[in-house]
């Protein structure tokens, strides 16, 4: 297949979600207003109003409902979207776990905003740290474009019939949701013939018939009653199974769609920047790693070997993809957009000394929390980061595991 | 007869029922079993009325009612509201072993 010509709009990042969205022929979308994801429903609204779109468009009296109606569309067989940030995901949280239990392929995009209190209108990955468990695919984009990208790829992901879970993309409050970038949109067709329509597996049903996974009349199902200490262990095993699988499928669709759009995200689950031969490398989510990459590039011009792990997909994990990448690295640092509190430095942190546990020879590991509440992340902070890890390379020695960047004493 | 517990590889997914829900029997949840003194009984069918799980059947061949202990959870309301005391709970343990 051959990449298709594209038209290049100036869009923020959430309207470049809606926009995902609208090409996304989706069914439902039940949503609540908040910020800074509330453009992604407004602009989606207008679709609706000005009937550019059949969608069925619920205004719902929390995110908990608006969470709710998705899930259940979805379980009728329908495509379901929602966005949301912030208090509204905490509000959601019950839902969450519903929705991956019920293998309901919802698609949600998340605008990551700090949590309460004091209240902050800003970025950081709080809201979506704290839901990593909660049986959701979560992916993080860098920029708008992979926003649009990603959200696209989030159907044919949940949807797979291997697969069923549902899926969040996360894009960075105000600094992707509400700034203007070039973005490049897919013909409307291309979208549709990449998508299909959603297909259902086979279930045996009580009657003991195989029957399509879908709540309809014609072949009634019931989905996620009650199990007791019987078979709720079962069924949560399966849900950690269709994650293992999704790393590949993963893989697959994101290879499609850079067919189709001629855009990659490293292997869809993790990008390298100048990773091969780093001594020190930082890994990050999100939107910092635009601002990382220019830094590196200098510190390239400067001939210091430094480089980039980005983690695209947090949730399914790519364990193996990580220790890979990052198998030459003699000092990493982790920057954690999000802070755990009391526990041992941020949740990416967690996940990379975990990983690197096993791996033949130790790097060293170091933590940077960074950001919280959507305080810059400069290229001056960025620097003084690599300066750091450098000092570890040269003095073999790590004073502070956790440290705090970009925060006044 | 109990069906063998499946593993997680053969039952459908999201919790998706397999079975007629007559067929998940839930008489073993019980600790309390409902004794009946067919003496004291009037076949008043004030306990048949009140059985939240319906466990309690009037068979009109034998014109008496049946426990039915594959789903009697042994709550014990019958045994409260019978007018005239002929239902006693009793701790099934014991009741085995007697």
């Amino acid at each position: 297949m051959t990449v298709v010509e594209q038209k290049v709009f100036a869009m923020s990042g959430d309207e470049a979600v809606a926009y995902a969205v609208k090409q996304s022929d989706v069914d439902v979308v039940a949503a609540y207003p908040i910020t800074p994801q509330t453009i992604i429903v407004e602009k989606f609204s207008e679709y609706v109003h000005n009937g550019e779109v059949d969608t069925e468009f619920i205004c719902v009296e929390s995110e908990h409902s608006a969470l709710t109606a998705c899930l259940t569309a979805a379980a009728v067989g329908a495509r379901a979207f929602t966005a949301t940030a912030s208090a509204g995901l905490a509000l959601m949280h019950e839902i969450l776990y519903v929705t991956s239990g019920c293998r309901a392929p919802v698609v949600m995009a998340v605008a990551n905003r700090a949590l309460s209190a004091p209240i902050n209108i800003h970025c950081d990955h709080s809201d979506t740290m704290v839901e990593r468990d909660s049986g959701w695919i979560q992916i993080y984009a860098e920029n708008s474009q992979e926003a649009y990208d990603s959200i696209i790829q989030a159907f044919r992901i949940a949807e797979h019939p291997d697969i069923l879970l549902p899926v969040m993309v996360g894009l960075d409050g105000f600094f992707l949701s509400h700034t203007l970038e070039n973005v490049r949109i897919l013909p409307d067709e291309t979208v549709k013939g990449f998508l299909g329509n959603r297909k259902f597996p086979l279930v045996r049903n009580h009657e003991g018939k195989l029957v399509p996974f879908r709540l309809a009349p014609e072949n009634p199902i019931t989905i996620g009653p009650l199990d007791l200490y019987d078979y709720y262990f079962e069924h949560k095993r399966q849900q950690e199974e269709a994650m293992r699988r999704a790393s590949e499928i993963i893989k697959q669709v994101h290879g499609e769609y850079a067919n189709v759009g001629g855009r990659q995200y490293g292997d869809g689950l993790i990008e390298t920047y100048h990773l091969e031969d780093a001594e020190i490398a930082t890994i990050c989510l999100g939107s910092t790693a635009g601002t990382v990459k220019t830094v590196v590039d200098e510190l390239r011009s400067k001939g210091i070997k430094a480089g980039l792990l980005r983690i695209r997909t947090f949730r399914p994990l790519p364990v193996k993809e990580i220790t890979v990448a990052l198998k030459n690295v003699k000092a990493v640092g982790v920057m954690d957009r999000a802070c755990s509190f009391g526990g041992f430095g941020g949740p990416v942190f967690h996940e990379i000394r975990h990983i690197l546990y096993d791996a033949p020879v130790h790097p060293h590991v170091v933590n940077y929390i960074y950001g919280l509440g959507g305080r810059d992340m400069s290229y001056i902070l960025i620097n003084q980061i690599y300066r750091d890890l450098e000092r570890i390379l040269e003095t073999n020695r790590v004073e502070k595991k956790v440290q705090f960047i970009g925060l006044r004493e | 007869m109990k069906p063998q517990p499946k593993g997680w590889k053969e039952i459908p997914i999201a919790g998706v029922c397999w079975m007629p829900s007559e067929e998940y029997q839930t008489g073993d949840w019980r600790t309390f079993k409902p004794v009946r003194d067919l003496e004291k009984c009037t076949r008043c069918l004030l306990c048949y009325i009140y059985c939240p799980d319906s466990a309690i059947s009037w068979n009109p061949d034998k014109g008496d009612i049946e426990f039915d202990y594959n789903f009697c959870k042994g709550c014990g309301i019958c045994a409260n509201e019978c007018p005239v005391d002929a239902i006693t709970m009793v701790f099934e343990q014991e009741e085995k072993e007697e």
